[in-house]
């Protein structure tokens, strides 16, 4: 008896092992583990067994079974794995060909510099202000310190609509409104960016239209030195840590003293090129401390109160920042310009 | 204004310093040097030769075959072309191995058969501008005077063995063009002093006054009026060292006695006018105003009307000189002039500045009077330039000098403390550093318990307050040495206004969209003014336009837009979705300043998605521009503000177009260009937009507020109903909406049908509703009588019939 239910468990076993599908399984569980299979077959005949040699005979038969469930169903794990398998090899791809496009945009280019401007002053406390751009004559002009007459605002250079109106030709008139506003109460912490208009034929380095952005800050104690730190703080942002800076005196109406600020050339690192004109710098904005008859035209007492301003133009830092070789590119909206500038750098 | 390194030491010591650190210097304390350049940079083997020889070539019209002697054991033969050149003249010879501009080498060649071992050289081929060549040498060769060195250095005789600065001038800086001022800008600097020329003149026992008086009718403009006499003056070339300073400064030469009047202008920044005494005409000099429609014959033989707002010299009858512009040429000085009368005067700038500006005349002289010049220096230049044509064009200077004088030249004097000082430049200066520093610019400082009284010189006119003084300070205590800090006070943290934040959000809203940001001009075309405009206004024109096309302000954005495509299309950028946040004008009464509005204006084209090999091709069309500011409206939290009604523009396909409504007042349109527009600029089927800006971030909207979650499920309802086909899908979603009542949370249009199925002029639109009680599950009940007063509804309001 125990030699046969040997037999039939190694028969199982290899039946199981050349199976070729589930069906036949199936086939081999129903014969042999079946209530009608020989195991079954073998336990009837355990009556004519001594009482000791049951129970032996019975383990055996319980181990018989085991034994080829467990190869029964090793083998028919196997065989969902390989279906599975088949199936998902049945369904590959080709993973190389190109994702479908999601619809993006992105900011002009010259946005994307004032924003960046924008947010690193909203950073230091400044507010971000606004006007219009046709402008009265007084606060384009004379609350600058440009008095009718003055050589700097030759009505050639400006688009006249009448004798008082006119397309600001920088954003300072944004700042004069400004101070106005305050009622000569500082502080006063703004940058003004916007767009400005001049007399110029359009060619790869004028525009009749370009933007400006500019700041100014008044209160108590403002010192030139603040002023340098101010725009250290922002040239290298902008520009990079390792860009030098220089600031050297200048002249503008509405500022006493005045600045001009270099930053060393990129593309030759200040050994002098065509793009720096051989001086190793490359001229970025303009500044100064502002005007005492500026402060007292908008209302501030100049013993009280100082202040610095800067301007700059983000057409121009975005050529240099960029490369970008003709200002007409900001204005003729080509979209394979415009794209360009979408990714972060 | 160009300043050459060489000259610039005789006026002050510039030993131990070269050209480009000085350069560096210079920009660094105020003045920006533009550029240095060395005239002989790159050039190499110009000598001087002396031509011994001259016949012509044989075989060739044009060419001499000259022997020229440089010096060597035997002359040397050199064919050249030049139609001056002639035996006995010493000339620039390029030799066998030169190199002159443009990196061009000198080699041995053969002309038409005979040998050339070099080049003789005009002015050009050695890199002189045309510009600054003298008359006589501007077609030839150019010919040194008879007693230079054979076999010397041509370069250096020409004085290209020199650096020259160019000064880029602010306007404020007009002491800065002349020698001299530069000289007392590199002393303040370098802590130098400053080398005046030495004038030595002997003047005849003859006075000047008896033969020429001056009178000033125009004392306002001309304030001070100075002539000399200088007889039997020889008319000739200038010295050569005179000639390469002025070419070397930008000034061509002409002859001594006009070369002596730019060069001393050059020295003192004074202009000078020389007159041929005996074609003056009279023997009085009088300054005044022009009369209306008066004629002067300028130098430049162009006939100038003039108004009364020009001065004018005259001799008493006719004008002789455009005061401080340009001189007559009926006095001019010429070949045959024996006596000249020197001018030398103070000019108003403004009056100077009228008459060049109307005549399109800028010379150095009016340059000059325009910003600015030292009256402390007229009479004394008058005596430099008299002494130098009795000595380079051996004349007699007759006694005294004619003046007309109502000038009181009174230096400004101006007080500082060393506190105000340091508070504005945030250093820590002492009274000895600021001392020291006016001391350096040559100011007369007096300096007594922290308080500077300075005396500023005639020179720098521009120096009038306190804060220029700490200007000058500054810059000569150096920028670089000024401490780096930040603002201190109160520091309130910076944002942006409600307003400002809404822009952007709409910017990455449209982006994030597909959208690309365009800016556009806000200068256009009568034609384009007014189309698309949400109100219509006078349009404003430009006083003085540059050009018709970009003439008026703009009421709109999207003519510009359409722009913006139509070049696009015209490189294949077929696709294209574009946007613009900018303002539009709108007139007001006259000097009042516009209305300025902020709008936003889209303009979509060509494909929204492709993805080819997929086969999916989506072109742009109405309802893919109505998404794109859908989301606009939804970033704003405006979406149940909004509705849209059929519209009519002008310019818009009168089927596509929808007026948007904000709480039911219009803020702009969306549709499609009309087919004749598109096709007159090119375009494709195009998809616009203009809305106003403010009116939608002008809308204050509710804060978020967290609504629960759904806990109970939601039952959805489809209907399809059959309506006219006039009635608007849009006003059905409302009268569902008005009467789903509470447990209505949700009705999507999911289907519309116009097909043959249809009987005529009936469309079917099918809705999904889906409802729901946020407190318990609904039971079919609830949602029959909730859906049964809908069916009422749309019944009644819209003639809506439910499909079979
Ligand atoms: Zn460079």
């Amino acid at each position: 008896m125990q030699e046969r239910l040997q037999e039939l468990q190694a028969e199982a076993i290899g039946k199981v092992e050349a199976a070729a599908d589930l069906k036949e399984l199936n086939d081999i569980r129903v014969a042999y583990l079946g209530k009608k299979g020989p195991i079954t077959e073998v336990l009837r005949g355990m009556g004519k067994l001594s009482a000791e040699e049951r129970p032996k005979i019975g383990a055996l038969a319980n181990d018989v079974r085991e034994a080829i469930a467990v190869t029964l169903e090793a083998k028919q794990v196997q065989f969902e794995n390989e279906a599975v398998a088949a199936k998902l090899a049945s369904e590959t791809i080709d993973v190389t060909l190109p994702g479908r496009q999601v619809n993006k945009g992105n900011h002009h280019p010259l946005t994307r510099i004032i924003e960046e401007i924008e947010d690193l002053f909203i950073g230091m406390g400044y507010e971000i202000a606004e006007g219009p751009e046709v402008e009265q004559d007084y606060y384009n002009f004379e609350a600058l310190n440009l008095p009718k007459g003055h050589p700097a605002r030759d009505m050639q250079d400006s688009f006249y609509i009448t004798e008082e109106t006119l397309l600001r030709t920088q954003t300072s008139p944004v700042q004069a409104r400004t101070m106005e506003k305050h009622k000569g109460k500082g502080p006063v912490k703004i940058i003004c960016p916007g767009k400005v208009y001049r007399r110029d034929n359009d060619d790869a380095t004028h525009s009749h239209q370009f933007t400006q952005i500019e700041g100014l800050v008044i209160d108590e104690n403002i010192r030139m030195s603040d002023l340098k730190g101010t725009l250290e703080v922002f040239a290298k942002k902008m520009f990079g840590q390792d860009r030098e800076i220089r600031l050297r005196p200048s002249f503008f109406p509405f500022t006493e003293p005045s600045v001009e600020m270099d930053i060393s050339c990129k593309i030759c690192g200040g050994k002098g090129c065509s793009v720096c004109k051989g001086t190793g710098w490359i001229e970025i904005l303009g500044a100064g401390m502002v005007h005492p008859r500026v402060l007292e035209m908008s209302g501030f007492d100049s013993k009280k109160y100082s202040g610095f301003a800067f301007g700059m133009g983000p057409e121009r830092i975005a050529m240099l920042k960029y490369g970008v070789d003709d200002i007409r590119h900001f204005y003729t909206n080509d979209i394979r310009f415009i794209k360009q500038f979408h990714r972060h750098e | 204004m160009f300043v050459s390194y060489n000259w610039l030491r005789e006026y002050v010591d510039l030993s131990g310093i070269d050209a480009y650190e000085l350069a560096e210097k210079i920009t660094k304390s105020g003045i920006e040097v533009e550029g240095v350049e060395k005239k002989s940079e790159g050039l190499k083997g110009v000598v001087v030769g002396h031509v011994v020889e001259r016949e012509k070539h044989p075989e060739a019209d044009k060419l001499n075959i000259c022997q020229v002697d440089l010096g060597g054991e035997a002359p040397l033969q050199i064919i050249c072309g030049a139609p001056n050149v002639d035996k006995g003249q010493k000339v620039a010879v390029a030799t066998v191995g030169a190199v002159l501009p443009g990196n061009f080498k000198i080699k041995k060649a053969k002309l038409r058969g005979e040998e050339s071992n070099g080049m003789i050289c005009s002015l050009q081929e050695l890199g002189f501008e045309a510009k600054l060549i003298a008359k006589e040498y501007a077609t030839g060769i150019f010919v040194f005077p008879n007693e230079t060195e054979v076999g010397t250095d041509a370069l250096e005789a020409l004085g290209m063995e020199d650096y020259i600065l160019e000064l880029g001038l602010t306007p404020n800086r007009a002491d800065a063009m002349s020698m001299l001022g530069v000289a007392y800008e590199v002393a303040a600097i370098l802590g130098r002093e400053v080398k005046w020329p030495e004038i030595n003149t002997v003047e005849a026992a003859e006075k000047a006054s008896e033969i020429i008086s001056v009178s000033v009718d125009a004392k306002e403009d001309a304030p001070l009026y100075t002539v000399k006499v200088i007889k039997d003056v020889k008319i000739a070339p200038s010295p050569l060292w005179m000639q390469t300073k002025l070419m070397a400064s930008g000034i061509r030469p002409h002859n001594n006695i006009v070369d002596i009047t730019n060069y001393v202008m050059l020295e003192y920044g004074q202009p000078l006018h020389a007159f041929d005494y005996d074609r003056f005409g009279s023997k009085e000099v009088v300054v005044r105003r022009a009369k209306e429609k008066e004629i002067l014959v300028t130098l430049d033989d162009a006939e100038r009307k003039l108004t009364p707002e020009h001065v004018v010299i005259t001799n008493g009858e006719e004008p002789v000189g455009m005061a401080g512009v340009m001189g007559g040429a009926n006095s001019e000085v010429n070949s045959d002039t024996t006596t000249v009368l020197l001018e030398s005067a103070y000019f108003a700038g403004a009056a100077i500045r009228k008459a060049s500006k109307d005549h399109g005349l800028r010379s150095e002289a009016s340059s000059r009077y325009e910003k600015g010049i030292d009256p402390a220096r007229t009479r004394e230049a008058a005596e430099r330039a008299a002494s130098l044509m009795a000595q380079y064009a051996g004349g007699t200077v007759l006694k005294g000098t004619v003046v007309a004088d109502s000038l009181t030249i009174e230096p400004a004097v101006l007080s500082i403390t060393l506190d105000k000082i340091n508070k504005i430049i945030g250093a820590e200066l002492t009274a000895d550093e600021v001392v020291s520093i006016f001391e350096r610019l040559k100011f007369e400082v007096k300096s007594e318990n922290g308080e500077f009284t300075v005396t500023v010189p005639t020179r720098r006119g521009d120096i009038t307050i306190e804060e220029d003084l700490i200007e000058e300070v500054a810059r000569l205590y150096g920028y670089d040495n000024i401490p780096t800090t930040l603002p201190v006070g109160a520091q309130a943290p910076g944002k942006l206004t409600a307003y400002q934040q809404k822009r952007r959000q709409v910017k990455r809203t449209l982006e994030g969209a597909g959208v690309y940001q365009a800016i556009t001009y806000s200068l256009t075309s009568e034609e384009k003014v007014s189309e698309y405009a949400l109100e219509k206004r006078d349009p404003i024109r430009l006083a003085m336009p540059m050009s018709e096309d970009r003439s008026y302000l703009r009421q709109s954005i999207v003519p510009q837009l359409l722009e913006v495509l139509k070049y696009n299309l015209a490189r294949q950028n077929d696709s294209i979705a574009v946007y613009e946040i900018g303002s539009v004008f709108l007139s007001n009464r006259k000097e009042e300043l516009p209305d300025e509005k902020e709008h936003l204006a889209g303009a979509l084209t060509g494909l929204w998605l492709s993805h080819p090999w997929q086969g999916e091709k989506k072109p742009v069309d109405f309802y893919v521009a109505k998404g794109v500011i859908e989301a606009v409206f939804d970033t704003l939290g405006l979406t149940q503000n909004i509705s849209y009604q059929q519209a009519k523009i002008h310019g818009m396909h009168p089927g596509r177009t929808a007026e948007v409504l904000l709480n039911n007042e219009s803020i702009g349109f969306i549709g499609q260009v009309h087919p004749t527009v598109q096709k007159e600029l090119d375009l494709k089927e195009t998809f616009v937009f203009e809305l106003s800006f403010e009116k939608l971030a002008s809308v204050d909207v509710e804060p978020i507020n967290y609504q629960a979650i759904p806990r109970y499920p939601s039952i959805t309802r489809d209907i399809a109903l059959v309506v006219d086909k006039e009635v608007a899908g849009g006003k059905l979603e409302s009268i569902i909406t008005d009467a789903g009542g509470k447990l209505l949370k949700e009705v999507q249009i999911f289907d519309l049908y116009e097909g043959e199925r249809m009987e005529p002029g009936k469309k079917s639109l099918a809705f999904s509703l889906k409802y729901y009680d946020p407190e318990r599950t609904l039971t079919e009940e609830d949602i029959a009588k909730a859906h049964e007063k809908v069916l009422k509804a749309v019944k009644e309001e819209a003639g809506a019939e439910l499909r079979g």
